[in-house]
């Protein structure tokens, strides 16, 4: 599925601003696989992330994805079959444009090479966006013709989510998309985006700076420290792990304490 | 006051378009594009030079093509080769003077003496209209029906053009860059068409004063750029900009206004009219500022309040 293979990345190289941000790290996710990375300050999470969706190119190593090679494909190429949400609520959506709007240009996405440019929202589109957004359970569907930038944060986190899964996407990125909201709000987006992932079988992979929520999201927990992932567990030994035995596992494997500032321990 | 009023409405639609043009790219785009002073010349004299030879008509669709390269230019040196946004439409406008001697055959001004333009066309068809009336009637207002309908249909076609997938995409550039990449279109695509169709809608709008004027003159575009964004904002403060239509009609509203203004300045001299131009520079200048100026306003208040307070 998805296969990253040695890939590092140096920013600012050559300056006193230089910092290796990935270094010689490896990945492999199996389609379906729902892998949650928690790390220290600057561990290289989002990098990673980035890396993927190619927000930038890396120094070195290959990234494939369903078998082709996406190393040099620019990110909107890439956002084809990549679906992405970022820790910034108000980075995924249009704020002039209505929700309907929103929804279609994420709708089109997937049938770029298909339809003409030219193509407009058609009446049977609008009846499948009012549905999708009936089962986020915020009454946006009755909003559809208001602008984006009248909503909540959270409402638009919801929304953005429903766009990156309204074409269901081989690979969805999730950039701690719950730490900007409230906690009830979060806990809500996090339930769709459980709900939505599994129903659909999407592979994802999440970043998140809650050490129970890496554990009891999805299947596969990984551990990211300097540029490098220090440990990838799943099955049972992730169902037997508590927060304490992940961060003793943490110190084992790089010799230090897990640093981050913004880290949930438990609840 | 009716031919002031006349003639502001003609005035107004034909040069509503540059205004129509800077919407797209200034609002929408989120892109102030200075390439419109030259391709608002490059257009009038691409339909003048055409017209001179006989082709009045296919003028419109020539200069409008013209009008688009232009914009591909200036898209291209910002979406490819890194140029400021800014500094990419300066650098075409300057090219583009050259390039527009050369349309005008290397002299500074063309006029179209005795020859047909495409209102001379529409004039000539009141002798069909049987009764002498009506052929009056149809005398006086013929060169406002045409520039209106020529306005009225480019601002149909952006409305409708805005709400396709191409649309759509281009309205999200200017809005949130990111979004339109994980959408999986490519903003520098997106920035050059709407460009393109920006600097076609100007050269469109030369194109139509160039016949209606009879004339071209080098220096036709300087400060259009500056008087298209007061009639944007005029027509913004009058209709407001919620929607893509309400924005497209308060062009032409904001248009018709400001010839308004400028005809009565002129009959009136209330304003001397070389003084015309810095006066719509400060109002432009104010309106762009306003927001930032009303924050310091209320900043200067809430200290004022805080001193007082302090009780000294």
């Amino acid at each position: 599925m998805l296969r990253i293979h040695d890939i590092s990345k140096t920013f600012n190289p050559g300056t006193v601003n230089e910092k290796t941000a990935l270094s010689h790290l490896s990945l492999h996710l199996e389609p379906g696989d729902f892998a949650s990375i928690i790390g220290s300050n600057g561990a290289g999470k989002s990098t990673l992330l980035n890396a993927i969706a190619g927000s930038f190119y890396v120094d070195q190593g290959s990234i494939a994805l369903d078998g082709r090679d996406i190393t040099f494909t620019p990110d909107h190429r890439r956002s084809v079959v990549i679906g992405r949400l970022f820790q910034d609520p108000l980075r995924g959506t249009a704020p002039s444009m209505t929700i309907e709007e929103n929804l279609a240009l994420a709708y089109l996405r997937s049938q770029g090479e298909k339809t003409s440019p030219f193509s407009r929202i058609r009446k049977k589109d609008k009846e499948l966006f009012a549905e999708k957004l009936k089962l986020l359970g915020m009454g946006l569907e009755d909003r559809m013709r208001q602008p984006v930038g009248l909503l909540s944060g959270g409402q638009r986190q919801a929304l953005t989510l429903l766009m990156a899964t309204l074409v269901t996407p081989r690979l969805l990125l999730l950039d701690e998309h719950t730490a900007a909201l409230d906690p009830a709000t979060a806990e809500k987006v996090l339930e769709l985006t459980r709900t939505i992932v599994e129903e659909n079988h999407i592979t994802c992979l999440m970043v998140t700076h809650n050490m129970r929520q890496a554990l009891d999201m999805g299947s596969r927990t990984l551990m990211m420290a300097d540029g490098k992932i220090v440990l990838d567990i799943a099955g049972e030994e992730r169902a037997g792990m508590t927060v304490d035995g992940l961060l003793r596992r943490f110190r084992a494997g790089t010799g230090h304490d897990l640093d981050n500032d913004r880290i949930l321990l438990s609840e | 006051m009716l031919l002031i009023t006349q003639t502001a409405l003609e005035l107004g639609f034909l040069y509503a378009l540059v205004a129509m043009a800077l919407f797209l790219s200034y609002r929408i785009l989120d892109i102030a594009d200075l390439t419109t002073d030259g391709s608002f010349v490059l257009g009038a004299a691409v339909s003048v030079s055409l017209a001179a030879a006989g082709h009045p008509v296919l003028a419109l669709p020539a200069a409008m093509a013209a009008g688009a390269c232009a914009g591909f230019v200036t898209a291209f040196l910002q979406t490819r080769m890194g140029v400021p946004s800014i500094l990419a439409g300066i650098i075409t406008n300057t090219g583009l003077y050259t390039v527009n001697l050369m349309a005008m055959g290397w002299k500074s001004n063309l006029s179209l003496l005795k020859k047909d333009t495409i209102f001379t066309m529409l004039r000539a068809v009141s002798g069909r209209l049987g009764s002498a009336p009506l052929a009056a009637l149809w005398e006086q207002w013929y060169e406002l029906l045409l520039a209106a309908a020529v306005t009225v249909a480019a601002g149909v076609l952006l409305h409708l053009f805005l709400g396709t997938r191409l649309g759509l995409s281009i309205r999200a550039t200017g809005d949130n860059r990111d979004m339109v990449r994980a959408s999986s279109v490519n903003p520098a695509f997106t920035v050059t068409v709407g460009l393109c169709a920006a600097n076609a809608l100007t050269a469109l709008s030369g194109a139509v004063v160039g016949q209606y004027q009879k004339t071209v003159d080098i220096n036709l575009g300087t400060g259009i750029v500056v008087i298209g964004l007061a009639c944007l904002i005029i027509g913004e403060t009058v209709l407001g900009r919620r929607t893509v239509g309400r924005g497209i009609a308060a062009v032409m509203v904001g248009s018709v206004t400001y010839r308004f203004i400028y005809a009565i300045v002129l009959y009136t001299k209330v304003v001397p009219i070389e003084g015309l131009k810095l006066f719509t520079a400060a109002v432009v200048a104010l309106a762009i500022a306003a927001p930032t100026l009303r924050a310091g306003a209320g900043l200067q208040r809430r200290r004022l309040a805080a001193g007082r307070k302090g009780g000294r």
